[in-house]
């Protein structure tokens, strides 16, 4: 019973990365179409900051919002450079080109950063851990769950009561109509991008604060995991992204806790396995998106 | 005296079909017009291109003096012109209250939004009781008037009314354009596009007939009773 209360705190601190990338794709997704698969690079590039931070000395409390700012304005620009040329283009040509930002990065990092992992400095209060009522939980998982926790009610209340977070789902339900009520399409898509950015930031410093290192391909992984969560979860959708990623992180977690010795190797496949399961019983995801039930046949 | 909205020599082309074949009309201020024709004469195309959500190959469109061919769809309910697209298009994951918030997006003055959404609630009492609902699960005359009051909430002086009648019951329908005649008579100019011929030259004061992108006939709405069945018929 034990382990299971413990692999499900790991569970959740896991998940609520996952679901805090996936929301930053889904919402992306929900207003342009684009899956943008350099939100990776995003959290590379705050993971940089974190380690230029620590060589030169700045606190740990300052570096993270540093961090999260270049996120935000990394994934702001990327959408004024490169998205914008190709905005009303089709769905492929945007996935190409966010291809094409990814390893552009990738290839900026290796050659001006370093190809090698490089050491991150993280307080040793986050490598500590606490026991509570006989769980030995990591102090990073419980700052991970309640960044999460945070993020994500923020967040909804910034959808459900601003103007700019209304105008948002408008945009995303009917861009075209959303434009008419004289919501700009630059601003919504800009803000999209921005809290993507501010999503994949945060989600960076927690992944981060776990490894204590950062190297050119880091995002790839936890992104394709997202992207995974996203579809999990229903494309578009950014409760079904919630949904998706939490879902995932049990998936991953429990998986690796208690699938036994001989059928480790096969954790991965196993568990991708599971998410084709889950989308053949509900091929739109766990909580499809409103455009996508318009379409349904 | 100058119209409010002039169109000259208005075309719209989507890649090689031209839908709108250059033409001319006007809408003077306190009119309704209405714009008729089968499906496909280019009607909704025109409402569009001066709503801005599709470009203007040639032609100009001028509102109020003012040239707004070129403006994109977000400039235009602030110059005081809103479309109500075709088939509705409510937000339906938005509550009513949120979908007409939408509406008077554009709109600085918090005040005057209340004063928009009492008008709103005061035209549709019905909106007011179900303002928590998700519009989704509006009907469809309660939708059409939840859009019809979202593109009234920026208090436009022009109203482009893309097939309000359409897939309403026929009581709605009479509703819908009873309603019409009430915002004319509150000072709203009314470009009502209709399939629905007979309904709506009942209300207009003027009518424009399309077919296959170009005006083939106008005049008082009265006049074009008479002639309408047959020009109509003989779209098909």
């Amino acid at each position: 019973m034990d382990l299971i209360l413990q692999q499900s705190v790991n569970a959740v601190a896991l998940g609520g990365t996952y679901a805090l990338l996936a929301l930053g794709l889904a919402m992306v997704f929900s207003i342009m179409g684009l899956i943008n698969f350099a939100h990776g690079e995003l959290m590379t590039i705050a993971g940089y900051v974190l380690m230029y931070c620590g060589l030169a000395s700045v606190p740990f409390v300052l570096a993270v919002p540093l961090a999260i700012l270049a996120a935000m304005a990394a994934a702001m620009a990327m959408e004024r450079i490169a998205f914008r040329p190709v905005r009303n283009a089709s769905g492929a040509t945007m996935l190409v080109t966010s291809f094409a930002v990814a390893m552009i990065l990738q290839v900026v990092f290796q050659n001006f950063i370093s190809v090698r992992s490089q050491p991150v400095a993280i307080p040793d209060f986050l490598g500590q851990s606490v026991t509570l009522g006989g769980l030995v939980i990591g102090v990073n998982k419980i700052v991970a769950i309640l960044a999460t926790l945070v993020m994500l009610v923020a967040l909804e209340l910034f959808m459900k009561r601003q103007k700019h977070g209304i105008a948002m789902r408008a945009a995303a339900e009917d861009f075209a109509v959303a434009r008419l009520m004289g919501i700009r399409a630059n601003t919504v898509i800009s803000a999209a991008f921005a809290l993507s950015g501010l999503l994949a930031g945060v989600a960076a410093v927690l992944w981060v604060s776990q490894r204590a290192s950062v190297d050119p391909l880091m995002g790839f992984t936890p992104v394709l995991k997202a992207f995974i969560a996203a579809i999990l979860g229903g494309l578009g959708s950014l409760r079904g992204a919630v949904a998706g990623g939490f879902l995932l992180g049990f998936i991953e977690v429990f998986l690796a806790a208690f699938l036994p010795a001989d059928w480790q190797a096969f954790r991965e496949p196993i568990g991708l396995s599971l998410v084709v399961l889950v989308l053949v019983v509900r091929p739109n995801g766990l909580i499809p998106a409103a455009t996508l039930k318009a379409v349904k046949v | 005296m100058e119209p409010l909205l002039k169109l000259s020599d208005f075309r719209v082309r989507y890649g090689a079909v031209e839908a709108v074949r250059g033409i001319d009309m006007e809408i003077g201020k306190g009119e309704i017009v209405a714009l008729l024709g089968a499906n496909g004469a280019g009607k909704s195309s025109t409402m569009n291109a001066v709503a801005g959500l599709v470009p203007v190959t040639q032609g100009r469109a001028m509102f109020d003096g003012r040239d707004i061919t070129d403006l994109p769809p977000e400039a235009i309910p602030v110059s005081g012109l809103t479309l109500a697209p075709e088939g509705r298009r409510v937000f339906g994951t938005l509550t009513v209250e949120d979908n007409l918030r939408m509406g008077a997006y554009a709109v600085q003055d918090p005040d005057d939004v209340r004063r928009a959404q009492d008008r709103v609630f005061a035209l549709f009492p019905i909106l007011e009781e179900r303002r928590k609902q998700w519009a989704g699960t509006l009907s469809g005359g309660q939708q059409q008037m939840l859009a019809i009051g979202r593109a009234l909430m920026c208090a436009p002086r022009l109203l482009l009314l893309d097939e309000p009648s359409l897939g309403l019951a026929p009581r709605v329908v009479e509703q819908v354009f009873e309603l019409i005649v009430t915002l004319r008579d509150q000072g709203v100019t009314i470009c009502l596009v209709e399939q629905n011929v007979a309904g709506a030259l009942d209300i207009a004061d003027r009518a424009y007939m399309m077919r296959s992108g170009r005006i083939v006939g106008q005049g008082p709405a009265a006049d074009m009773r008479d002639r309408s069945a047959d020009s109509y018929l003989g779209a098909h």
